[in-house]
């Protein structure tokens, strides 16, 4: 099923290409040999672990759902990874060496998620994977990947309490995104009660936990934490309960369809977000989202991430043009797209650095790799193998993109093991 | 856990947490009735009823987005039409379904389970080709939002009320239709005894195919409803699918009657224990109790006492 697309045939990006800035990097690339050989160092030099690379060429990996349920989240994923790799490519390559990508489908099934990642580290022999979206399908990732000594760029915010050697995890952690919303929640609103409320797996139980952790050590009250099954379609009796202790916050990680029934449902029965009281707080509802749910079922509510599409600065810009130009108009970008869009520059900037494909090299390399290109501004990569970034608030509006309205001074640091939180 | 709340707002809690079960109670009836036609009268287990469903929530949207481009002025009433597409459409799907595949495994329950289950999986994947991996958000008119406003505490959702309606009315047009029509006449004797309904004259072929046809044209119906309330995407479908198989053999596989009353004590149950405890919670003592009273009475709840 793995389809792979050689550069030569690629989609060009951005107005100006065509023959001109084709001979110019042409041009460049000519200069570059000849003046310095370090450019594109010979192939036995930088790939001693025997991995896909040419004197022109390096295999990378992109393996994530494009079919089943899972599909509708991470097909953005693999835009902006195939974006990335495109640009990377039209600017150079990574020393030298043009990416070409394998693509893999986990079509939502775990273990083929763990197949599939074996297939590109043992027959592709791929330099790098970009990809899964789930924690589940991560973690079947895991085994494989650390046993064949691979490396993997995982874009998803998640619960933490995860370390692997051979992970970079382009997305946040969970105190990332809940501290400093909540945090912010407190001193800009006032808020006193808080009602927790999501999806019944790992990741919002991992985040309700730290949640609460936090507002108990501000002194302030939880008054219900609640979770429904995966696909839960009907919240009216949790809507009362939520009516009935009027809670100045409603932190909400309910995922996939439940959002929409949940959101709907909300909005009938009469709670009006734009008059925040309750003010909705959530940390799973991003601009993909928001299409499925509908803007005007959202309308006011509170996102807490680190990337929103509608983030004004240069960068950002050009990110947002360029995936619009390969992909079409009618797209939007969420925190998880643009976090899967770090994963193929950082891996560059960390072989370049490395000066070598070799996977032991490019992880001891890897922390302190700075990108300042980065659609949300500016991110480092930690020790820990997570990023440094900073934590932003969206109030959504009705066209389905969020405003921002608050962002944190400073990066926040990634902490995937907090003290105390667990 | 009541105390510190007045009497009137336990009161107004109680009004629409009362509500609440109804709403549920009529989308179990909308989700159940069109696989109690198939399941329980034809014995046929559709596997691939929740993508009947969705089906007619994609209808709903083409609808909709044609109304909405072409018909602006009449956007406040293309859900009425749109509920009729819907049923067309999946009762012509279900019609080809039961010719093509269905009929011809009449007597073999296990492999209808199998084919429709792989039914359901080309019927997801067409839907992610057709109209994309992500939900498509289905646009209301204006006045299905929103609720209307009882007293200060109690607000009625205008399109739970709506989804009670439509669920009334299809299991009221249901009931004629199975118990006071020449064809559903016919439809109850193939049930219970073919070769004799055969011998009398009904063309049982065309009963059958009727029969699942009107079962997935109503499951059409149930989802073009359930884009007020829930996710039109490739596989929302799935969520469906279990609690209404529930509903249906807790009710007594071949009774309709059994399928409403099942409908109304799981719906009650669900809702009020989900008020008293979290959500998982519920659903997992709900399901207790099911399987408790299978157990006593394997039949479900309203046994049609047949020879057989």
């Amino acid at each position: 099923m793995g389809t792979t697309d050689s550069t030569a045939n690629g989609r060009s990006f951005g107005k100006g290409t065509g023959l001109r800035k084709k001979l110019m990097t042409l041009a460049a690339s000519m200069m570059l040999a000849t003046s310095a050989q370090a450019a594109t160092p010979p192939t036995s030099e930088v790939n001693t672990t025997g991995l896909a690379v040419t004197d022109d060429t390096v295999k990378v990996g992109i393996l994530h759902s494009i079919t089943g349920t899972m599909a509708i989240s991470e097909i953005g994923s693999v835009q902006a990874e195939k974006l990335a790799i495109e640009q990377i490519n039209a600017s150079g390559g990574v020393l030298g060496r043009q990416i070409e990508f394998v693509q893999e489908d986990g079509a939502s099934d775990w273990p083929t998620f763990a197949e599939k990642s074996r297939k590109l580290l043992r027959q592709d022999n791929v330099a790098a994977i970009f990809g899964a979206w789930t924690s589940a399908s991560r973690k079947a990732i895991l085994p494989v990947i650390e046993q064949f000594n691979g490396m993997l760029y995982y874009p998803t915010f998640y619960e933490g309490l995860e370390q692997s050697p051979n992970v970079i995890y382009t997305g946040q952690e969970a105190t990332q995104q809940i501290l400093a919303s909540i945090d912010w929640a407190v001193e800009e609103k006032g808020a006193k009660t808080f009602y927790l409320l999501g999806s019944d797996y790992i990741w919002p139980r991992t985040s309700n936990k730290i949640a609460r952790k936090h507002i108990d050590k501000l002194g302030l009250k939880v008054v219900g934490e609640e979770y429904y099954p995966l696909g839960h379609t009907q919240f009216n009796s949790v809507i009362n309960k939520i009516k009935l202790r009027k809670p100045d916050v409603i932190f909400a990680s309910v995922v996939g369809g439940s959002n929409v029934a949940f959101y709907k449902q909300m909005k009938a029965a009469g709670i009006d977000f734009t008059k925040e009281s309750p003010l909705l707080l959530t940390i799973s509802v991003t601009e993909d989202e928001i299409r499925g749910i509908g803007g005007e079922n959202v309308e006011g509510i509170y996102a807490s991430m680190k990337y929103f599409q509608s983030l004004d600065n240069p960068n950002n810009q050009e990110f947002v043009a360029a995936f619009k130009e390969a992909w079409g108009d009618d797209m939007v970008i969420g925190d998880v797209t643009q976090a899967a869009y770090l994963g193929p520059w950082l891996w560059k900037m960390a072989v370049e650095k490395a000066g070598s494909f070799d996977v032991d090299k490019v992880r001891e390399a890897s922390p302190g790799i700075e990108f300042t290109k980065a659609p949300e501004g500016y991110v480092r990569i930690h020790e820990n193998h997570h990023l440094w970034s900073k934590t932003r608030i969206g109030n959504a509006q009705r066209n389905g993109q969020y405003k921002v309205v608050y962002e944190t001074e400073d990066l926040m640091e990634p902490d995937p093991f907090p003290e105390g939180y667990q | 856990m009541f105390d510190g709340y007045t009497t009137s707002e336990l009161m107004s809690i109680f009004a629409m947490q009362g509500f609440a079960g109804l709403s549920l109670f009529s989308v179990f009836v909308l989700m159940a009735l069109g696989l109690a036609i198939i399941f329980g009268q034809m014995g046929v287990i559709n596997m691939a009823h929740g993508e009947f469903m969705i089906l007619g929530a994609y209808t709903t949207y083409l609808t909709s987005s044609a109304f909405q481009s072409y018909l602006p002025g009449l956007f406040g009433g293309y859900f009425f039409v749109a509920m009729l597409f819907a049923f067309l459409v999946c009762a012509a799907l279900g019609a080809f379904v039961e010719w093509a595949m269905v009929r011809h495994l009449y007597r073999r329950p296990l492999d209808t389970l199998l084919a429709t289950w792989g039914l359901s999986l080309i019927l997801q994947q067409a839907y992610r080709t057709i109209f994309g991996a992500r939900e498509v958000g289905v646009t209301l008119p204006d006045w299905m939002m929103g609720s209307i406003q009882v007293t200060d505490m109690v607000d009625l959702p205008i399109n739970g009320l709506f989804v009670m309606i439509i669920a009334l009315s299809i299991a009221i047009a249901v009931y004629f239709l199975m118990y006071r029509s020449g064809w559903g006449k016919k439809v109850r004797a193939v049930v219970q005894n073919r070769p004799m309904a055969e011998a009398v004259g009904i063309n049982s072929a065309g009963v059958d195919r009727a029969t699942f046809a009107l079962g997935c044209g109503i499951a059409g119906i149930a989802g073009a409803a359930f884009t007020m309330i829930g996710s039109t995407g490739p596989s929302s479908g799935q969520a469906y699918i279990v609690d209404t198989f529930l509903v249906v053999v807790f009710g007594g596989a071949q009774s309709l009657i059994g399928t409403i009353v099942s409908a109304f004590g799981i719906s009650q149950a669900q809702s009020t224990l989900e008020f008293f405890l979290s959500g998982s919670m519920a659903k997992v003592l709900t399901l207790l109790v099911v399987v408790g009273i299978l157990m006593l009475r394997p039949e479900g709840l309203m046994a049609l006492k047949i020879r057989r």
